[in-house]
């Protein structure tokens, strides 16, 4: 079966058609575009962009991510996780909330540096 | 009141303004000034704790913040200086920028050069005239993610967002995984206004509906607290009037606005700076000088733009421009007009000086067309012509153009069949 799909890999959003049983990839412009069309028809993935609790910081809130993509259907489970987070300040760019989330190789990291007030 | 001059002073301490120092900076350029209204540098970067930024510019895909942070650390060890909490109120011609702050108070900064770069405001609800009761509830999209993601505070339950922005799509999806329910996305014209990922991955990787031709027609307060309780869409015909019958409801306590954003140009316009009405931004030559000497604009008060790595780009080169202009005084000679022909609705720059080998010349078009081509044509000689599998309007375009072909008066960029 052929399923169709938008690339997110990049702003460009290319139309990718994509062979359910060859995982032949179709309308990619790059190399991601041919990896992303993959993984929709076998284990798609999401990178996930939220924030946590910090206290002693300029505001109550830093953002986080996944420091890669992860399966689509732990987001929900990933937003809960980070509920039950809070960091102090300060903190960087970089920085590991929560190592290897759900026994994968996906960690939680801090993506704004925040000083302490 | 305390007076400063400074060689070049830039006011806004976003992605462009940023840009604009990094870019004078590696001009030569040593005394420069940035001044910026929030107690952080960054812009609505700090906000955007998505990713997708990046890629052009550091080949690698950031969130707003992280992309933020790369141009402060490009920064942290030169000579520019940043005054922050401090709020430009008024720019004169001749570059004095009076500057409020609650540390300093008031004073006054001239530069030889200034950099504009306020960046731009969204519309809002009064600036479309949706009918319907005056509620609580009703929140610009980028007002909603302020509270959302610098503040921690979930503006509503359950939602109903107008406009394919994509400021509008990236909330959709940010609700969603903070719990709220949205119920639909509802767009007036009859294709998106957001970028193809955006619709893939926050709508739906979420089944959120998107209404194209659809919009908001009526808003029904709830009588105990005079919030927003219902949300009544229509159709709307090729006339963008709404069609009468064709009404749905939504129940829901929330109506997010993403229906376009407006350059923030009342500082520009006080230092006489002249305004193209189809950018509503400054009007510029291509060293992205405005109408004012030594006054130079890039990013969102200038035009407003999908991707942040156009505006770093775009900053660069204003920073740059500053800094021939501190360096080596105004450039002369004769201009060429730029000028947007059938299916384009702006160029930006829209004036082309005699320096350098080329000019970029960025433009939107105005409907989405397909198996065409964009053409520059001076006089009936076409000096460009690049073909175009697919166009959108809200994909900001842009044509090189060599100055060596510029042989006349104006150059006219427009859209034709393959």
């Amino acid at each position: 079966m052929i399923k169709e799909f938008v690339c997110i890999s990049c702003p460009r959003g290319c139309n990718l058609k994509v062979d359910t049983e060859t995982l032949k990839v179709e309308g990619n412009s790059c190399p991601r575009g041919e990896a992303y069309g993959k993984a929709e028809v076998t284990n798609p993935v999401r990178t996930i962009t939220s924030t946590v609790k910090i206290k002693g910081a300029e505001s109550p809130r830093v953002s986080v991510r996944t420091d890669k993509p992860i399966s689509k259907q732990l987001m929900f489970k990933v937003m809960e996780e980070l509920d039950k987070v809070e960091l102090k300040a300060p903190c960087k760019v970089g920085d590991i909330v929560i190592k290897g989330i759900f026994g994968t190789d996906v960690n939680i990291v801090v993506t704004k540096e925040m000083k302490g007030v | 009141m305390n007076f400063l001059n400074v060689d070049l002073l830039i006011i806004g301490g976003g992605p462009a303004g940023l840009a604009a120092a990094y870019g004078a900076y590696n001009a030569g350029i040593r005394d420069i000034l940035i001044v910026e209204r929030d107690h952080r540098l960054g812009g609505i970067l700090n906000q955007c704790i998505h990713n997708g930024f990046g890629l052009h510019r550091f080949k690698e895909e950031l969130t707003g913040p992280e992309y933020a942070q790369r141009y402060i650390d490009m920064l942290k060890d030169t000579s520019v200086k940043v005054v922050s909490d401090s709020m430009v109120l008024d720019l004169s011609a001749d570059r004095v920028a009076t500057i409020m702050s609650s540390k300093e108070g008031l004073r006054k900064i001239q530069g030889k050069a200034v950099v504009l770069a306020m960046g731009c405001r969204e519309r809002s609800r009064g600036a479309i005239s949706i009918p319907g009761d005056r509620v609580a509830g009703v929140y610009t999209a980028g007002a909603a993610q302020k509270y959302c993601n610098i503040d921690g505070y979930l503006v509503g339950k359950r939602v109903v967002i107008l406009g394919s922005g994509d400021i509008g799509l990236i909330m959709a999806r940010r609700m969603t995984l903070e719990g709220a329910k949205v119920l639909a996305d509802v767009e007036l014209m009859p294709y998106s206004n957001g970028l193809n990922r955006n619709i893939a991955q926050c709508l739906n990787d979420f089944d959120i509906p998107l209404y194209l031709s659809h919009t908001v027609t009526d808003i029904i307060a709830d009588e105990d607290n005079k919030r927003v309780k219902k949300v009544v869409i229509s159709k709307v015909d090729e006339n963008r009037r709404p069609i009468p019958g064709s009404e749905v409801e939504f129940e829901c306590d929330t109506l997010l606005l993403s229906v376009g954003l407006i350059p923030e140009n009342e500082l520009s316009t006080k230092a006489g700076v002249i305004l193209d009405k189809r950018t509503r931004g400054p009007l510029v030559k291509d060293n992205l000088e405005t109408s004012v000497e030594g006054i130079f604009a890039c990013g969102n008060v200038l035009q407003v733009h999908d991707l942040v790595d156009n505006v770093s780009a775009e900053g660069e080169r204003a920073g740059l421009g500053a800094a021939n202009f501190i360096n080596n005084g105004e450039v002369k000679g004769d201009l060429v007009e730029a000028v947007p022909g059938e299916g384009v609705s702006y160029l930006c720059p829209q004036l082309i000086t005699k320096e350098g080998e080329y000019v970029d010349l960025f433009f939107r078009v105005r409907t989405p067309t397909s198996n065409c081509k964009i053409v520059a044509k001076v006089g009936d000689k076409v000096v460009r012509s690049i073909p175009k599998i697919k166009v959108i309007p809200s994909e900001m375009e842009s044509i090189r153009i060599k100055k060596a072909d510029l042989l006349d008066k104006k150059v006219v960029v427009q859209l034709e069949a393959k």
